[in-house]
């Protein structure tokens, strides 16, 4: 699906995996609305971007606050148009060091809640009918295996993105119809920041590659193989395919 | 009239007044029916214009104002109107005068940002083109950041930016709501395309309704940008083609795609221009069959427009109706559906 005039929005672009799949869009030749809450590490990752050719423009904004759907949209369709690829990257452990839930405040918790799965709600909310009108769009909704596993220090973490798979199903339950898909993609774990986090000992060499795991993303997307309302694991995508 | 006096959402319950010029009859329905009152081959087109929270407030040489946008910006220069102090509760007819300004003068928002007056129009002094100190990118920022919709004092509350946005908004390009759409959600949507109906879009920059300021106040509506995709045109001309009605949803897509046929020998064409047709009952409709709109009173120029639709008979005996039965008016009040041949089908539905 992507081509010259596809438009794609992304949270959490300024690095990790958000960063590598705006890069590998904008190469695709995607317009690409970057959205991150540091205005100074946004603003370089966009200029990085921008040096290959990209079309790129930046939106400094928290997913977390309920305000702030309203607000990205807007700029998304005034700065490059209608999205037609919105992938919900931006995601918070918590506090780290990650500790039980016996230990988590429920005021992290809660905010943990509100950037993980409340965000992209209302964020898919405040884009959803625009893409209903226009007949097509592609919702994507960035989780992880925690999702799933019931690891021990990860209980906001995981119980946002179990929260978020749901999210995704019912939105592509919802929508089914409309030309618009809603799908949940687990990257596996990868060697960015949130990941060295989390888990500061792990070995980099055992993690997978950002760019590598958003190319198979943007190839997931490109093939819409990918029936709406599915969860997929992006280290399986090629053996799928 | 009644006013609708607080924001509300509206859903497939709304009231919505249904007037048939072509079996000379008015009867009351809701949103919701509006897929049973249309058919295959018909054709919605919709304003998805999002609403720009266009007040914004600040400092004119010390001197408080309130600076309403006026429509979205062009080559970077956003054209707006100076009010004086106050707010929206005080009626803008009743609003103190901006300090007169001079091009260069800066007014200072109140988040700091510092806005060049770079521009006066010829209207009147207080209709004046604002230059932000940043890029467009920052400048949208800014606007979303500090701005609140723009509100008259009939409102018996602020209004928030999520309120003034229909379901479908897109492009940050009108100063006030294309409310008309209002009521229209994704359900009413998917219903209307189930029925056979095709629901398309054009953007119109819906402007101000009011701004205290005479000059401007006689001239309204302001020329208002509008943009047609072709994709809604090829809708039209396939609706035409087969008999299907053309509905308009809001008097701000009846202006733009009339206004486009008036430039172009009786066809609305794909791309950009500029509306500055007024509508009323001796206007010939090149394009547009039907009106999806809200409650208007006789002598506003919304209900003008109607006259555009319906003899005037028949919308006065539509009005005594409206009064009766407590209708409401303005931008979160009730709707009305202008539609030849309505009662035809409002009877083989029932």
């Amino acid at each position: 699906m992507t081509n010259q005039r596809d438009v794609a929005l992304i949270t959490g672009a300024s690095r990790g995996l958000g960063f590598a799949l705006a890069q590998a869009l904008a190469r695709c030749g995607a317009k690409v609305a970057m959205v991150a809450r540091d205005a100074g590490v946004l603003e370089r990752a966009a200029a990085e971007i921008r040096r290959e050719g990209g079309t790129v423009a930046t939106i400094v904004d928290d997913v977390g606050d309920p305000a702030a759907a309203l607000r990205i949209a807007a700029q998304t369709h005034a700065l490059v148009g209608a999205p037609t690829l919105v992938i919900h990257n931006a995601s918070t452990l918590g506090a780290v060091p990650l500790v039980s839930l016996a230990e988590t405040d429920p005021d992290a918790f809660a905010a943990t809640l509100a950037t993980n799965v409340t965000g992209p709600f209302a964020l898919t909310r405040a884009l959803v009918g625009s893409m209903v009108l226009a007949g097509r769009g592609t919702i994507v909704h960035i989780s992880s295996d925690a999702a799933v596993e019931a690891y021990p220090t990860w209980g906001a973490y995981g119980a946002s993105k179990a929260a978020l798979d749901h999210l995704s199903r019912i939105w592509a339950a919802e929508l089914a119809g409309t030309g618009v898909s809603v799908i949940a993609v687990d990257p596996g774990e990868m060697a960015t920041k949130m990941h060295a986090d989390a888990v500061p000992d792990a070995d980099p060499a055992t993690l997978g590659d950002p760019n590598v795991v958003a190319a198979r993303i943007v190839a997931l997307v490109r093939m819409g193989a990918v029936p709406s309302g599915a969860r997929v694991v992006a280290v399986n995508v090629e053996e799928a395919a | 009239m009644n006013i609708a006096t607080i924001p509300r959402r509206g859903g497939t319950a709304q009231r919505m007044q249904v007037i048939d010029p072509l079996g000379d009859t008015v009867f009351e329905a809701t949103i919701g029916t509006l897929p049973d009152l249309l058919g295959p081959g018909d054709v919605v087109v919709v304003n998805d214009a999002a609403t720009i929270p266009a007040s914004l407030r600040g400092r004119i040489a010390g001197h408080e104002v309130e600076v309403r946008l006026a429509g979205p910006p062009e080559h970077e220069l956003w054209p707006a109107v100076l009010l004086g102090a106050g707010d929206w509760r005080t009626d803008t007819d009743r609003r103190e005068a901006p300090p007169e300004v001079a091009i260069g003068d800066a007014l200072v928002l109140d988040d700091g940002t510092v806005v060049e007056i770079a521009g006066i129009y010829p209207l009147s002094s207080r209709h004046v083109a604002l230059r932000f100190p940043t890029d467009l990118a920052a400048a949208w920022s800014t606007i979303f950041r500090v701005g609140r919709p723009i509100q008259y004092a009939y409102m018996q509350r602020d209004v928030l930016p999520s309120e003034v946005q229909t379901r479908y908004a897109g492009r940050p390009w009108a100063v006030e709501m294309p409310s008309a759409g209002r009521p229209i959600g994704i359900d009413t949507l998917v219903a209307l395309r189930r029925r056979g109906v095709k629901v398309v879009a054009l953007t119109h920059a819906a402007g101000l309704s009011a701004t205290g300021d005479a000059h401007i106040d006689a001239a309204l509506p302001l020329p208002e940008r509008y943009e047609i995709p072709a994709e809604t045109v090829n809708a039209i001309a396939r609706a035409k083609a087969t008999g299907g009605r053309v509905v308009a949803v809001g008097t701000s897509v009846v202006r733009a795609l009339e206004a486009s046929a008036s430039m172009h020998t009786g066809r609305c064409v794909a791309g950009r221009g500029v509306a500055t047709i007024i509508l009323g009952p001796s206007t010939r409709r090149a394009v547009v069959d039907a009106v999806l709109a809200g409650v208007h009173e006789p002598g506003t120029s919304h209900h003008a427009l109607l006259g555009a639709f319906a003899p005037p008979d028949l919308l006065a005996r539509a009005h005594e109706l409206a009064v009766a039965t407590g209708l409401t008016i303005h931008e979160f009040g009730d709707s009305t559906l202008v539609l030849p041949g309505a009662a035809t089908h409002h009877r083989r539905a029932a």
